[in-house]
């Protein structure tokens, strides 16, 4: 337990990589830092966020009847935050540089976040890490999860954590966008994991904005990608003054 | 470099015959014999793989269900090679050492290897497990504990039918439906129904279906290995070594009632016979994946009513609303088959079928529902309603129910299993509308099963061959006075000669 808590509180600390913001399926407040772990290549940052315009889809309704300690921690059934619209900002969005970088390689951090498993469902539910860093996998909940990642460029696993309190610690080689998780027990589970071959990516919070820190001024491209909505792409400039912005916007399909 | 790699390639004339040498050696008979399921490509979607349930291998993704190694990890060469040389039982895959000599599933086994980029410079290393602790009776029941506390049941049912709440959801790692195993019929386990193997299974997990590796458990101090063991002794002792086939299902003869409802102890005592189903696979729509492989069946007899049981695993009391995502996707993956599959579950079903009419020697009607030369007896019974039509069949889809019917029936589903018990008195109350139950003798009998859930309505069954019911006849008691008497009688004939001989010698 001692390490969970390590692991959480440096995942914390860390959030994904390159300081963004982390999405928090649950709604806690995410703990933005700009401090990456690894040498950065500069100061500057990218601060973005992601807007939803129109009417945001229902999101399904989870009958967890089968899990009754699960479902007494919700009011009602609970929802399954596959898209999460609040004030017409969309959270759960994985952003990512992918050009205007040198070409690397980048070491990867020692410090793992991590993905717990949480009243039946995943948080976060998005998650970015770099190719070579571990991911620490917890389950909070007393009773059978299993973790099934279907990657296709990573090798997938499947492996039990029958109790409260069991960790393990993934390490995914290479770049992938995304890799899903699922639980087989609790079908509705869902979480999706970006790997990526260096730090800058950031995961998009309730209030729908991101940070990607550590970067030097100069132009880069940005992909943004949702689980249901699809990817969008942008190009940002980080000026003399160290400060780059951008914004997404999804709407209804 | 470039103008040394062409001086070198120039300097082979025979181009086309070096290209031929490079491909491997295995392709030509991977091409032959295993394109047709896994397809050329190795992704799974050959001619076959519409018919198939579980799917083909994707080899190309290189995740296999039956490894010693551990989960996430590639297969060693012998892992392959089990599967290649004896097949999975419970699937279509069958073993190769009959058909394919060492050196062509050596090379077989190669060239699957070169669909993924995964094995290359790979060295798989199995796990190492510490050895089988002793069985007894207290380990089974340790076993059935843990079973219950790492919650295997949720797939895999209370009683191991595979009907946990979970099993309707489950998809292999290619979105197609896959079944949750049912443990009490270990001549299906993929990987084989020795203990040891149940435990690797447990290890390693099955990669690519929902089944996880248990192995963090014991390596996080939540279970011993000597405990998971125990869960590899307690689902092997959920299934017989192999089912007892008989030919012939004997009635028994019984001196007090009958048994009137499938829960009555009395069925206890009879033992059962196992009557294999295959696929419907003759009449359009064909159906190649059944649920139901096999019914358990006893019979019993007072001298004037027949009492029938027949029992087998279905995960659903059909229809079921906690299987229709279930139906949805084998509709969604079982697209080629003769045509859509129905969007609505039907009910289960299950047919008894006699001939209507003895016949001299070993004449029998068509096994699937008679013609009309030769007609079939068929009691059809369905879940919903929960009713039983007997009636006069000439084929599968020709049936026309008798006006008065004789036969009774009681339907109980529980722990993923059906149990239905069918009474009729021997002598039928219309002789030409249905056939007597002769004492002494065989009679044909044979059945059909469907798990509406399961997409299986009309021609998309299980079907059996012909086999025998025999109904016994009391002993008559001249059975048991006749041999004592000649026992006696020769006895007594052989001391009268004996008597004579001695006199004989006495006189000498």
């Amino acid at each position: 337990m001692r390490r969970t808590w390590l692991a959480m509180g440096i995942a914390l600390t860390f959030a994904c990589g390159g300081g963004g913001e982390s999405a928090g399926g649950g709604g806690e407040t995410p703990a933005a830092s700009s401090q990456p772990a690894v040498a950065a290549l500069g100061t500057g940052s990218i601060s973005g966020v992601v807007m939803f315009e129109g009417a945001a889809p229902a999101n399904p309704t989870i009958d967890m009847s089968e899990e009754p300690n699960c479902a007494a921690r919700y009011s009602g059934a609970p929802a399954d935050p596959v898209v999460m619209v609040t004030d017409g900002k969309l959270g759960n969005v994985f952003v990512r540089v992918t050009g205007g970088l040198p070409a690397g390689p980048y070491p990867a951090p020692a410090s793992a976040p991590t993905i717990d498993q949480n009243g039946c469902l995943y948080h976060p539910r998005v998650v970015g890490v770099m190719a070579g860093q571990s991911l620490t996998i917890l389950n909070s909940d007393s009773l059978l999860h299993n973790i099934k990642a279907v990657p296709t460029a990573n090798r997938g696993f499947n492996v039990s954590q029958p109790r409260a309190g069991m960790t393990r610690e993934q390490v995914f080689t290479e770049p992938e966008i995304m890799v899903p998780l699922e639980c087989n027990v609790h079908g509705w589970m869902k979480a999706y994991v970006g790997v990526v071959a260096h730090p800058y990516f950031a995961t998009s919070g309730e209030n729908g904005a991101f940070t990607i820190g550590g970067l030097p001024p100069g132009t880069y491209q940005l992909e943004a990608w949702h689980e249901s909505l699809g990817t969008k792409t942008a190009e940002v400039t980080i000026g003399p003054d160290g400060a780059g912005t951008v914004t997404f916007t999804y709407g209804a399909m | 470099m470039a103008a040394v790699a062409l001086i070198v390639v120039s300097a082979v004339p025979p181009f086309r015959r070096s290209a031929e040498a490079q491909e491997p050696p295995g392709k030509a008979i991977y091409d032959r014999w295993c394109a047709g399921c896994h397809g050329e490509d190795g992704a799974g979607r050959g001619e076959a793989a519409a018919f198939m349930l579980p799917q083909p291998r994707d080899f190309t993704r290189a995740a296999y269900q039956i490894r010693t190694t551990a989960s996430g990890e590639l297969p060693t060469d012998a892992d392959l090679h089990r599967v290649v040389d004896d097949g999975m039982p419970g699937t279509a895959m069958p073993g190769w050492r009959a058909k394919l000599n060492a050196q062509e599933r050596d090379d077989v086994v190669a060239y699957i290897k070169t669909f993924s980029r995964f094995f290359e410079g790979a060295v798989p290393e199995p796990l190492a497990f510490a050895g089988a602790p002793g069985e007894s009776a207290e380990g089974i029941e340790e076993g059935a504990r843990i079973y219950r506390e790492l919650e295997c049941f949720k797939c895999h049912g209370d009683a191991g039918r595979g009907d946990g709440p979970s099993a309707p959801t489950l998809s292999d790692d290619w979105d197609h439906p896959i079944r949750a195993a049912d443990l009490t019929r270990g001549w299906n386990f993929n990987g084989g129904a020795d203990v040891k193997q149940i435990f690797a299974r447990l290890r390693t997990g099955l990669d690519g279906t929902p089944m996880p590796s248990f192995s963090d458990a014991i390596d996080g101090g939540v279970i011993t290995e000597e405990q998971l063991w125990r869960v590899a002794q307690y689902v092997r002792s959920l299934t017989p070594d192999r089912p007892p086939v008989r030919e012939v299902i004997r009635a028994v003869r019984v001196e007090s009632a009958l048994p009137s409802r499938p829960e009555d102890t009395a069925w206890g005592e009879i033992e059962p016979v196992f009557i294999p189903l295959v696929g419907q696979i003759v009449i359009k729509p064909r159906w190649f994946a059944p649920r139901v492989d096999g019914l358990w069946v006893r019979a019993a007899h007072d001298g004037t009513s027949l009492a029938l049981l027949v029992a087998w695993t279905d995960p659903s009391a059909s229809p079921d609303s906690a299987w229709q995502e279930w139906l949805d996707r084998m509709a969604a993956t079982m697209t080629d088959v003769d045509g859509a599959l129905p969007a609505v579950q039907g009910p289960d079903r299950l047919h008894v079928q006699f001939p209507l009419r003895r016949e001299e020697g070993m004449e029998r009607p068509y096994f699937l529902g008679g013609d009309t030369r030769r007609p079939a007896y068929q009691w059809r019974w369905t879940t919903s309603p929960d009713a039983v039509a007997e009636g006069r069949a000439t084929g599968l889809d020709a049936f026309a129910p008798a006006a008065a019917t004789g036969v009774t029936h009681v339907a109980a589903h529980a722990d993923g299993e059906w149990r239905v018990q069918f009474t009729r008195s021997l002598v039928p109350a219309d002789s030409a509308a249905a056939p007597a139950f002769p004492l002494g003798e065989a009679m044909p009998i044979a059945f059909l099963a469907a798990d509406g859930s399961d997409g299986e309505d009309g021609m998309r069954a299980a079907v059996s061959a012909w086999y025998a019911i025999y109904l016994d006849v009391p002993t008559p008691a001249g059975v048991y006075v006749i041999p004592v008497v000649a026992a006696m009688v020769t006895a007594g004939l052989g001391g009268l000669v004996v008597v004579q001989a001695q006199r004989r010698t006495n006189r000498t």
